[in-house]
């Protein structure tokens, strides 16, 4: 799967996007932001605290508990700051 | 049959005045346009607005918002214009405009509008000063609570 990540998360991590083939074990978004955790020190900071990141699946906003697929663009960022 | 919404996402600055003539040309049953234009300012020694946004999603999230617009108020057209990159204080950062046959319906909508685009659209601010500091702008609880006053 495609991941993209924006904003703070996006300079934590220290890249904008990558491809991951996680464990079948990860199902859904929350599943995804604990295995990415453990990734890299800079994962790590950027999921530090899951609930300042939000998360879209395919280019529509997604709860911890929307399931993610291989082939699924998911995108990481903080709460939407535009307007 | 609800309005087309016209949206765009771009780094350019928008002319207001022509967007906004374009809601009424060669038509006669626009009543009012109500508009809101957000502008930069230069709080705390703010040398520039740099806005990041999420290409794709972004387009489809403002049109899925501006979309509902038409849907909820009887509107005769709508146009949403938010600029991404870097911003001067002064600069133009987002262009809200709604058309309808009675001035209600077109300022309802105008704020509908700037709340959801606060809270659904992907974009996010980073704030440079003249020191050379960078920030992140936080999401306030007061625009989560503009944007709940549509709910429902």
């Amino acid at each position: 799967m495609k991941l993209l990540y924006f904003a703070w998360v996006r300079q934590k991590i220290g890249t904008a996007e990558e491809e991951v083939s996680p464990p079948e074990a990860v199902q859904d978004v929350a599943g995804l932001v604990a295995w990415l955790a453990a990734r890299s020190p800079g994962h790590a900071a950027a999921f530090a605290d899951p609930r300042q990141v939000r998360a879209a699946v395919n280019q529509d906003f997604a709860a911890p508990d929307h399931p993610v697929r291989p082939g699924d663009e998911i995108a990481f960022f903080p709460p939407v700051t535009g307007g | 049959m609800p309005a087309t919404p016209r949206i765009a996402v771009q780094d350019a600055p928008f002319d207001a005045g022509a967007e906004t003539a374009r809601l009424s040309a060669g038509r006669t049953d626009v009543g009012g346009i109500a508009s809101f234009i957000g502008i930069c300012r230069a709080d705390d020694g703010l040398s520039a607005m740099v806005l990041e946004h999420y290409p794709g999603m972004t387009e489809r999230a403002i049109a899925r918002i501006a979309t509902q617009a038409c849907e909820r108020w009887p509107l005769t057209g709508c146009t949403v214009i938010h600029r991404h990159g870097r911003i001067l204080p002064g600069e133009p950062i987002v262009l809200v405009l709604a058309a309808s046959a009675h001035r209600i319906a077109a300022l309802e909508a105008c704020a509908f509008l700037i709340d959801w685009l606060k809270t659904r659209a992907p974009f996010w601010k980073r704030e440079e000063f003249a020191d050379g500091a960078t920030r992140w702008v936080e999401a306030k609880a007061e625009d989560d609570a503009a944007a709940a006053r549509w709910a429902g």
